[in-house]
């Protein structure tokens, strides 16, 4: 794996290709659990640790898979992982494991996972899959943690709250209240909240994509125009 | 045919080698973590008791001080629980039950009760649920204090009809959106304080030896 290679991976999966806004993949559990930092960032942590090693699994076994099986297999691998990831949880995590529920196991049918897997890791050596698996579970957690940061600030009025089941009881004291005395707004924690949120996100991303195209663009029909008007 | 069969014999021999594969690393990890995860449940059970009743209002081990409750359906339990007894100078002052709501918006929700012994509750918490983020999860008491309103309620004070949520003409409050959760909870301790009223003195009794049912 070169350089070039890696940065073209990282560079697809945080920004070009970002699952979370551009592929839209996996919504489900991104919609649901991002209604504070703490619990988005941490579902997206764990999506990315699955993530990156089914696509270092799927890799190695590309040529030992028969084409019609490959997705029941690569789904059965998803499966045994996020299932591992899940009793690690209950035994290590456990205040998070209960804050999380039912979006632990969903991981399985969680769509960029096994997309990545199908489009990605079937095709390239070990290493480049792992690195892409990371990078775009990465890239997933990254808009997780704006959206769960944005609805939380928005919706209750803090940051960080919920640390204290990642940490423990003193974690409790790190929670920073960004707004003082706010009652809260429900929209934001509810799951109408999330699709907002969402939009304004991938129109920031889009605004921000235009700008630079722009930047890029413009330059020489400003050199022409002059040209232009005096023919 | 032929060829057919042998082409669905050797997918189905690969097929089945990885979930071989696949089942003995999930056994593995299951017997890796268990001990791990009864400690933890353990732990944080104790930390919910300590929410229900004062620790200073008894005196006694009441992790020990326990004895096993069979599955009963008011406690909408399927396999035996155990049951702790909090007492002061030896005098019972709560039991604490164990009980489940199975009709959650998402399964079951397991709540833990502390009951005093004229039928009060000393709280009510949920161990464990599976209810939607955001919305079905504020009887969670990480979430929002809801739980707390069960405090000292009990049946001889509020009839029947008083256990439902206001929109049913009942005494709790619940949250626009998300009315089967707070239902399910209600009607769950509900007919748990029934359980209590009929099993009151086998609850309290005083030797920590199984009373009803055999351990599991």
């Amino acid at each position: 794996m070169t350089l070039t290679e890696m940065k073209d991976i990282a560079y697809n999966g945080l920004w070009k290709q970002n699952p979370g806004l551009v592929q839209l993949l996996g919504l489900c559990p991104l919609l649901a659990v991002s209604n504070t930092l703490v619990n988005a960032v941490s579902l997206g942590l764990a999506t990315t640790m699955v993530m990156t090693f089914s696509s270092a699994t799927v890799a190695p076994i590309r040529s030992y898979v028969p084409n019609e099986i490959r997705i029941p297999v690569f789904v059965l691998i998803i499966a045994v992982l996020v299932t591992v990831v899940q009793y690690l949880m209950n035994a290590y995590l456990y205040g998070l494991y209960i804050v999380l529920g039912i979006f632990v196991p969903l991981i399985v049918t969680n769509c960029i996972v096994l997309a990545r897997a199908e489009s990605f890791a079937s095709k390239n050596p070990v290493l480049p899959s792992a690195f892409d698996g990371m990078m775009m579970g990465l890239g997933l957690t990254a808009v997780l943690a704006v959206l769960g940061g944005l609805r939380e600030i928005v919706g209750k009025g803090t940051l960080l709250s919920g640390i204290d089941l990642l940490f423990g009881e003193q974690a409790k004291a790190w929670v920073i209240p960004v707004i003082p005395d706010y009652h809260g707004f429900l929209l934001a924690i509810l799951p109408p909240g999330a699709f907002i949120g969402l939009g304004l996100i991938i129109a920031a991303k889009n605004w921000l994509d235009q700008r630079a195209s722009r930047k890029v663009a413009p330059r020489p029909v400003a050199e022409v125009l002059p040209e232009a008007a005096q023919g | 045919m032929k060829r057919i069969a042998r082409s669905t014999l050797q997918t189905s021999v690969n097929l089945v080698f990885f979930a071989v594969i696949g089942t003995a690393i999930l056994s593995s990890t299951y017997y890796l973590t268990r001990d791990t995860i009864a400690a933890t449940v353990a732990q944080a059970k104790l930390k919910l008791v300590s929410q229900l009743l004062p620790p200073t209002s008894y005196d006694n081990d009441i992790m020990q001080d326990r004895h096993t409750v069979a599955a009963d359906e008011m406690l909408g339990t399927e396999e035996a629980t155990q049951a702790h007894i909090a007492r002061r100078d030896g005098k019972p002052v709560a039991v604490v039950l164990e009980a489940i709501a199975p009709d959650g918006y998402s399964g079951k929700i397991a709540l833990i009760m502390a009951i005093h012994p004229d039928g009060s509750l000393g709280g009510v918490r949920v161990v464990s649920h599976n209810e939607t983020p955001g919305l079905g999860d504020y009887i969670d008491i990480a979430k929002q204090d809801w739980i707390k309103t069960f405090d000292g309620r009990s049946r001889s004070l509020f009839s029947d009809e008083m256990w439902k949520v206001r929109k049913d003409g009942g005494m709790f409050d619940y949250m626009a959106g998300a009315t089967i959760t707070p239902r399910a909870v209600i009607m769950a301790v509900n007919r748990a304080l029934q359980y209590f009223e009929a099993h009151r003195d086998e609850l309290f009794v005083a030797d920590a030896q199984p009373a009803k049912g055999a351990a599991k």
